[in-house]
């Protein structure tokens, strides 16, 4: 390892503060939930996290919360995300392949709209 | 790739020491069994400060919380959390039996929590120096060099009011001050970590789970006074912190954090790490001066101050490792933001290693002014099989022993010092009823004649003398005009010793005769101890009229010393009875005395 620079060190803090900032679950206002069952997993869930995954890292968002459950009961239409943004509804999105997980990320996340074709379900009220 | 899932495992020595290390490793060929290896990240990181339910298991993002866990466990984690999302109940740390709690933010321990010093412990790899810069490590370092004169540092934490963690309570900045004053030349920065009070562990969790933080402390220092060479001292028992210390090292010099010219600002600093063989009076600023010579580690009169004349003569500043800790975080947020935080007297927070008969002993850290009510009721979750809270001790054995009137006074510096105690390094010892006051003294006084240096007599003999009478009375030959003794030699050692050690030493013994002069009085005048605990004060006596010759007591006898037949009353003989008390323990039907 080469020693750092002032930029060098500034360039590194930058890139690796991404990276622990997935690990944080304060200061995040959005979440986003994937069924990760067995039914999820089989339809593809796990590439649509890790698509997720990287978008956030791609676009630097420190906001996001990203996390798995067990399965959402939409079992027909895996793999399926829940988003929960500030002043937005509560949706799921069904058949959520990588390339929608980008588009849910770009159009739901930042550009703040819903994207129609996808929404599947709104999450059921637990009666306890 | 990024990882979805963080598995962060306490490596703390505690934890380490209930199978944290085959727990880690299990985790990690679940994992890998799991075909999770890249998805999963296994983080060891410092104390999580919860080690009354080590080890400890924290899965991120998700904040779930896991505690006792067992090496077996780590099948079932990454069957159930890690694959299939499925939080396990069992391993939850429950408040009360019916309702196990989540999430981090619900445990009442860490509610009245606010960490600075601690702030990466349980949070970053310690051994990864990227994990500490990404949680803007170093960036304090980097705003020294580039945008602060030497003497804006040290104006900055003089103004942040920050004051000495190792016991005294002397001003950081004022003492950086002194050093910075004194002409160029060959300076060192030294950081003290030979933590010695029984019971004590803040330091070493803070090495252990942030020693980055440490160095760049020690950086900023030795930038500020004009040092460029520092020191850690650290005692040779704690032999984690001292891999994790070195492995930190090595990494900031690779990285160009430490060396020459850092981060080419023109600036050179290098760290050293040199072991103490477990002295406590090392830990008195000259003696551990005399132990890095290469001297026999003896206090030394002052002044000159070692701000002045310190290490080979030369101009040394001496700080404790928790002192170190609040720098980068003071230097980045300001000086005013941390005399927002605490009393008048003291500013910022304290680490206190929480122990003794408390439900959930551990490591904590709270705002100076938290009450001791708050830390061992709320965060300590009160005394342990529910009895009642008789004292609190803190200062280690310079400290003095806290009656429970005083539970509701805001703790910091000059509080302490007025209920007779000192703040000390952070130990916080609870005690309850069943603790005898004389005993616990006795055994401070022990330990303190075992460390005291020789060097002065008012320590040395005095000391010993302490000891003699606390020894005497405890065993039922005390007279009364030994607590007048005692009182006087107490005195004379506070003024005349020559360090720190000498001078405190009789703390225990001053503050227990203010508040706990009864049980004195009792072992004295009626040969009794409450508590049980001096044994040769207790007979155990079984009452004829309420034992009905179930056996028990004989059964569990370890010396034979009860005789008996079944179904009659049994008989203890007192000249093979060791007062252990066992019997009077099994006893059903209160059939056994103590008297």
């Amino acid at each position: 390892m080469s020693k750092l620079t002032l930029d060098s060190l500034r360039k590194l803090r930058e890139e690796k503060k991404q990276t622990i900032a997935l690990r944080d679950s304060e200061n995040k206002d959005v979440q986003i939930i994937i069924g990760m069952g067995t039914c999820g997993i089989a339809a593809g869930a796990k590439q649509t996290f890790g698509a997720i995954i990287d978008a956030i890292s791609e676009k630097k968002m420190m906001n996001v919360l990203v996390r798995q459950t067990g399965c959402m009961g939409l079992c027909h239409s895996e793999p399926t995300v829940e988003v929960v943004a500030p002043d937005m509804p509560i949706v799921i999105y069904g058949n959520v392949n990588a390339d929608v997980a980008r588009e849910i990320i770009e159009k739901h996340v930042i550009g703040r709209q819903l994207l129609d074709n996808h929404i599947c379900d709104k999450p059921a009220i637990d009666i306890v | 790739m990024a990882f979805k899932n963080y598995v962060l495992v306490c490596g703390g020595t505690a934890c380490d020491s209930s199978h944290g290390i085959e727990l880690t490793q299990n985790l990690k060929k679940e994992i890998e069994a799991a075909g999770l290896k890249n998805e999963v990240q296994i983080v060891r990181t410092g104390c999580l400060g919860f080690c009354e339910k080590g080890p400890i298991v924290k899965i991120l993002p998700e904040n779930t919380f896991y505690v006792t866990v067992k090496p077996g466990d780590a099948k079932e984690i990454v069957q159930e959390h890690l694959l299939k999302g499925r939080v396990v109940d069992r391993l939850l740390y429950a408040r009360d039996p019916k309702k196990s709690l989540v999430s981090v933010d619900e445990i009442d321990f860490y509610q009245k929590q606010y960490r600075i010093v601690l702030r990466n412990c349980g949070v970053i790899d310690p051994d990864k120096i990227d994990e500490y810069i990404a949680r803007d490590g170093y960036l304090a370092l980097e705003k020294a060099l580039f945008e602060m004169k030497p003497a804006d540092v040290v104006d900055e934490i003089t103004q942040s009011g920050l004051r000495g963690r190792g016991g005294a309570g002397f001003p950081t900045g004022r003492k950086w001050g002194f050093a910075a004053a004194q002409p160029h030349g060959q300076k060192y920065m030294i950081c003290n970590a030979d933590e010695g009070d029984p019971g004590a562990y803040m330091d070493r969790s803070t090495l252990e789970g942030d020693p980055h933080s440490i160095l760049e402390a020690m950086t900023i220092g030795g930038y500020s006074i004009g040092a460029n060479k520092g020191y850690i001292y650290i005692r040779a028992e704690y032999p984690l912190a001292i891999k994790r210390l070195e492995t930190a090292i090595a990494a900031a010099h690779d990285y160009g954090l430490l060396g020459q010219n850092i981060l080419g600002s023109g600036f050179d600093f290098e760290i050293e790490i040199r072991l103490g063989a477990g002295a406590f009076v090392c830990g008195e600023e000259t003696a551990l001066l005399a132990s890095i010579e290469g001297d026999r580690g003896m206090p030394r009169p002052r002044p000159p101050f070692p701000a002045v004349k310190g290490l080979w003569g030369h101009p040394t500043i001496i700080n404790n490792v928790e002192t170190l800790a609040n720098i980068p975080v003071i230097l980045l947020k300001g000086a005013e933001w941390f005399g927002k935080i605490g009393t008048a007297d003291t500013k910022g927070t304290k680490v206190f290693a929480l122990t003794g008969k408390v439900n959930n002993s551990g490591l904590i850290e709270v705002p100076m002014g938290t009450t001791l009510r708050e830390i061992i009721f709320d965060i300590g979750g009160g005394i342990r099989e529910g009895r009642e809270f008789k004292a609190a001790q803190t200062g280690g054995p310079s400290g003095g022993i806290i009656p429970p009137q005083f539970l509701d006074t805001p703790i910091d510096f000059g509080s302490l010092a007025q209920i007779g105690s000192i703040m000390g390094s952070g130990g916080l010892i609870v005690m309850d009823e069943t603790d005898c006051i004389v005993d616990i003294v006795k055994f401070y006084l022990d330990f303190t004649v075992d460390e005291s240096c020789g060097k002065c007599a008012p320590c040395r003999i005095g000391g010993r003398k302490l000891l003699t009478y606390l020894a005497r009375i405890c065993d039922g030959r005390g007279q009364l005009k030994d607590i007048d003794s005692m009182q006087k030699i107490s005195e004379a050692m506070t003024r005349a010793s020559l360090c720190g050690l000498g001078q405190t030493a009789s703390n225990p013994v001053v503050s227990s005769l203010k508040y706990f002069k009864d049980e004195y009085l009792e072992h004295i005048n009626d040969n009794k101890c409450r508590s049980g605990k001096c044994k040769k004060l207790v007979t155990y006596t079984i009452v004829a009229d309420k034992c009905v010759g179930c056996t028990v007591c004989a059964r569990n006898c370890p010396v034979d010393a009860i005789a008996g037949t079944v179904k009659k009353p049994h008989v203890i003989d007192q000249a093979t009875c060791i007062k252990c008390g066992v019997c009077f323990e099994k006893c059903k039907f209160d059939a056994i005395t103590r008297t």
